[in-house]
């Protein structure tokens, strides 16, 4: 997929090196995807404390757009769990606002995507399989299996349907993290190649550009989306372990 | 057939699949075009639910995406 000029539309996932960190022979250096990672986590933590230092009884802009952040996935947590869910909030706010400002930030000019990566969406989707799947087990014991035998289903037909449940339990990591790694890919693989066209075709650049601008604000709606989609289903599968019914 | 050649016509066929994502796609929101002009009060209440579909089946999509790409440059 090499453009004019030699240069590739994938070498913007290309992880490098800032500062070098040598721990006892492993490679813990500061690479620009960790530097990205701590900039959305300052970010994201200055302005949640900034917006809601004055902590107004009525809102001004700032604290209001921090209060509806809050609302939103509040509301998202007791719509899909219920009461139940409250203590699982910190981790499903904390993924959203992780997700949307990693996603954010890679629209960025000359920034890094890091949620393009599948090493990080893999560790956070593998992250809520597990929590899930533990937090399943210490509320049902051993009934939680049945969550992979539905109800009302004949006998001979489980022989079909359990090993189906149970695999389609097991992907949900898989789904999870490639959805939100290919969407980041496949958009920013997108702009690139669309900017490799303005380049090439002089003066005619003109109509790629519009594409790309339109483009761009598709990639912001997306970056949104992936985060709300990841969070979503992060509160349905929490949903899924607290209350068994399938 | 050399490896090459092989994986040109193997990613293109993984990426044929993306056509019926689009097709998916397309029904969620016929479908909530409809719904929402018989019943336009309850349209804004069942969007959340719209956009859920549209993304998790564009993840179909770039399910296949990933494929193709797999094909093209690991093999």
């Amino acid at each position: 997929m090499a453009a004019a000029g030699g240069h590739s539309p994938m070498e913007q996932f290309a992880i490098k090196r800032i500062a070098e960190i040598k721990i006892g022979g492993l490679d813990l250096s500061l690479t620009n995807s960790a530097l990205w990672m701590i900039a959305v986590a300052i970010f994201s933590t200055a302005f949640l404390v900034y917006a809601m230092r004055q902590r107004a009884m009525v809102p001004g802009r700032l604290q209001s757009a921090a209060e509806m952040l809050y609302e939103f996935i509040a509301g998202l947590l007791k719509e899909t769990v219920g009461t139940a869910g409250r203590p699982y909030f910190p981790l499903v706010f904390t993924l959203f606002v992780f997700i949307l400002f990693c996603n954010l930030f890679g629209m960025l000019p000359y920034s890094f995507t890091v949620t393009s990566h599948i090493a990080i969406t893999f560790a956070l989707a593998l992250m809520v399989f597990v929590i899930v799947t533990i937090l399943g087990f210490v509320k049902h014991g051993l009934h939680f299996l049945h969550f992979f035998v539905p109800a009302g289903v004949p006998g001979p037909m489980l022989l079909l349907v359990v090993p189906l449940e149970v695999l389609s339990y097991f992907i949900r990591p898989i789904s999870l993290s490639v959805r939100l790694f290919a969407n980041m890919t496949a958009g920013h693989t997108m702009l690139k190649v669309f900017g490799g066209f303005v380049v090439a075709m002089g003066v005619f650049g003109v109509l790629p550009l519009i594409v790309i601008i339109a483009l761009t604000g598709l990639e912001v709606l997306i970056a949104c989306l992936q985060a709300y989609v990841f969070t979503v289903l992060t509160c349905l599968y929490l949903n899924d372990a607290i209350h068994m019914e399938h | 057939m050399d490896a090459s050649a092989a994986k040109l016509i193997g990613a293109g066929l993984a990426a044929i699949s993306m056509g019926t994502a689009g097709i998916g796609i397309g029904i969620i929101f016929g479908n909530y075009v409809a719904g929402a002009m018989r019943n336009p009060g309850a349209a804004g209440a069942v969007f959340g639910r719209v956009i859920l579909g549209f993304a998790l089946t564009e993840a179909t999509a770039l399910f296949a995406l990933v494929l193709a790409l797999i094909i093209l440059f690991v093999f």
